[in-house]
């Protein structure tokens, strides 16, 4: 890939000429974007800081307990986060595997195949659903989505997948798949518009050049838009987890609440985010307190944890793809 | 860091307060329970009316909220669904006194083929949040409702999921009629439950009631009436079904005992009218006032409200405290100095 290695000639030639003698102005632009860049980082330090200060003696009391136990008992003040964490990490997994093909799949008809004058309509109303309240959705999910789980598709998994361990038991509407459909759908506008920018960035180059080697639309579509942008479609399916992992008022109202570490999807669960949501308002004795701000500093760990293995990932993915165009 | 939070907070209140005094109005803040919000901005509201020159700001925060705030002094007065711990009484500066306002009932409400009107006793309430009985058909049910056909259903129990006051008067509940609940799970306003699903807030367990055939949990009356759900009549400890209304609310109160410090619970009350499982909300004071003016309008507030103010709670469904109770919590207020 030559392209890569010229721009980055042109990058170190633009730095070059940057670092010549400037103008003031110049100098007070940069170190203005510097001072917001940093402000970023200080405010993230900060709540990181001040999430272990509010969990510090619970931190203590409980140690590395608190991860690995499932008890949540706030009468007794004994408490394990284990379930919240299984729930978090298991309903993102769901949404993410319901809406990354369901959004990129929906970016590529709106960037490749769908007819010109649907193309801005049909965007716009994607982007509608991001600005829907995650309360409406949730109540949607109660009073619309759950029943219509409950008596259609969730019997059909269940007589055709209630062998495995996933769907099996009794049905009850309030679970964990209803919880991970309902972040799919709040993750769907997210994946799709920025799927839909980054295929719009690919260079028709690109496609004229498979078109003239003779590839069908399908072809053209996987080869030369798809895997050209795969790393741009991957930072849309990691701001999609973000959003995942840390979403609460919709997935509370449907998922169940119950802390426990279920292998089917149709029993309920629990999410870090639902517990902050529900228990934080009330908790009066100071235990109980810390140790939902420990809830909230595990979150957030988490949260920074998946990125940065994203981050390596797409690295890896990149330096893969980097070496096969030098062969 | 306790030391330079409290400087801080000091700092806040008495520059709230030099603001409050420079404007001509006085502004008088409070916080907490949710559950009374409705009759408190009421009040509020129509007190305006009766005294121009003071505003009251309250925020729903939430009792655990309200407690924190009161205690930190950050307001004039919390609000709180259940009566404050000893532990957070002796971190208080001052004494705090308790002063009840309305009350409410939790319902059980369910929903079985056919909503037949149904009777509950203590025991069958407490076997089906244990987990132990657990169809509709279950005898201990059954034997309580002859002529009613219940079906072989499993019984989803639906409880909250958010602390609540709700929660807190439900398991106090069930804490004084079962020592295995007493002991095994407790009284709190968020519990670790043996059996259910968790529905947020008294909408989110309405509507999973309604929406689960076989399900039964507990809303505040007014969500129940409001739904137009059914829910069940309820032996109290004289041996009587009642059905939950405004009037047996009241009647609980009247014959619940009540402690010196109001720091009372009503739910399984004596008398052969009460309602069993219901529960009163509370404005939380410092007795001792430091704001004198401020102090002074606070308490013409709460005797106002304590009189003409509890008139307006059977409209939006609370009920107010009987006569007797009333009488005590007025003297109650008279001893708050400014």
């Amino acid at each position: 890939m030559g392209v890569a290695a010229s721009i980055a000639v042109e990058e170190r030639s633009v730095q070059e000429r940057m670092a010549r003698p400037s103008r003031f102005g110049d100098k007070a632009f940069e170190w203005l974007t510097l001072a917001m860049a940093l402000a970023v980082v200080v405010l993230i330090i900060l709540i990181g800081w001040q999430l272990w200060i509010g969990s510090s003696v619970a931190i203590k009391k409980f140690g590395f307990h608190f991860l690995t136990t499932s008890t949540w008992d706030p009468v007794a003040e004994q408490f394990g986060a284990l379930p919240f964490i299984y729930g978090t990490l298991v309903s993102s997994l769901i949404a993410l595997v319901i809406a990354v093909p369901l959004g990129i799949a929906t970016a590529a008809y709106l960037t490749e195949l769908a007819p010109l004058w649907i193309r801005q309509p049909l965007a716009s109303l994607i982007e509608m659903l991001a600005a829907i309240p995650s309360v409406i959705l949730g109540l949607w999910g109660i009073f619309v989505m759950i029943p219509w789980l409950r008596d259609y598709p969730f019997p059909w998994l269940k007589r055709s997948f209630g062998w495995t361990p996933f769907f099996s038991g009794p049905i009850y509407g309030p679970c964990m798949f209803a919880g991970g459909i309902i972040i799919a759908v709040m993750i769907l506008p997210i994946i799709t518009s920025v799927s839909r920018e980054i295929l719009r960035g690919v260079p028709d180059l690109q496609r004229e050049a498979a078109y003239g080697l003779g590839a069908t639309r399908w072809e053209a579509t996987r080869i030369a838009v798809l895997s050209y942008a795969k790393k741009g479609l991957f930072g849309a399916v990691i701001l999609g987890l973000g959003r995942a992992l840390g979403e609460t008022m919709a997935v509370t109202m449907v998922i169940g609440n119950t802390p426990q570490i279920a292998v089917s999807l149709f029993k309920p669960g629990y999410t870090l985010a639902s517990v902050l949501a529900n228990e934080f308002t009330e908790a009066t004795t100071d235990m109980y307190l810390q140790a939902l701000f420990e809830v909230g500093l595990v979150l957030f760990g988490i949260t920074i944890l998946v990125n940065l293995l994203a981050q390596l990932l797409l690295r890896t993915i990149a330096a893969k793809s980097a070496t096969r165009a030098v062969q | 860091m306790t030391k330079f939070r409290k400087t801080t907070l000091l700092g806040l209140t008495i520059a709230l307060g030099v603001c409050a005094s420079a404007s001509a109005q006085m502004m008088i803040n409070g916080a907490g329970a949710t559950f009374p919000y409705p009759i408190y901005s009421k009040w509020f509201d129509e007190y305006a009316k009766v005294d121009p020159s003071v505003r009251f700001n309250y925020q729903s925060i939430g009792s655990g909220g309200g407690q924190k705030q009161i205690l930190a002094q950050t307001v004039d007065f919390g609000a709180s669904d259940g009566p404050m711990s000893d532990d957070n009484l002796a971190k208080a500066p001052g004494k705090i006194l308790h002063i009840p306002t309305v009350a409410g009932a939790d319902v059980v409400a369910y929903n079985v083929p056919g909503n037949p009107a149904l009777k509950l006793d203590a025991d069958t309430i407490a076997g089906i949040f244990l987990g132990q009985i657990k169809k509709w058909n279950d005898p201990k049910i059954t034997a309580l409702n002859p002529g009613v056909s219940l079906p072989d259903q499993e019984i989803v129990v639906v409880h909250r999921s958010d602390g609540s006051g709700t929660t807190y008067i439900w398991t106090d509940y069930l804490s004084k009629i079962s020592s295995e609940w007493k002991q095994k799970v407790g009284t709190n306003t968020s519990v670790n439950w043996p059996t259910g699903i968790g529905g947020k807030g008294n909408e989110g367990v309405a509507g999973q009631i309604k929406q689960t055939p076989g399900a039964l949990g507990y809303v505040e009356l007014i969500y129940a009436v409001q739904n137009k759900m059914p829910y069940a009549e309820v032996k109290n400890s004289a041996g009587k079904f009642v059905k939950p209304t405004l009037e047996s609310i009241t009647a609980a109160l009247a014959t619940a005992e009540i402690p010196d410090d109001f720091r009372f619970s009503i739910t399984n009350a004596p008398g052969p009218d009460a309602y069993p499982i219901c529960g009163a909300t509370w404005l939380l004071v410092y007795e001792q006032q430091k704001d004198p003016a401020k102090g002074k309008k606070l308490v013409e507030f709460l005797k106002w409200a304590a009189k003409d103010g509890e008139k307006m709670a059977r409209d939006l469904q609370y009920a107010p405290l009987p006569d007797s109770l009333q009488q005590k919590v007025l003297k109650r207020i008279d001893e708050i100095k400014t």
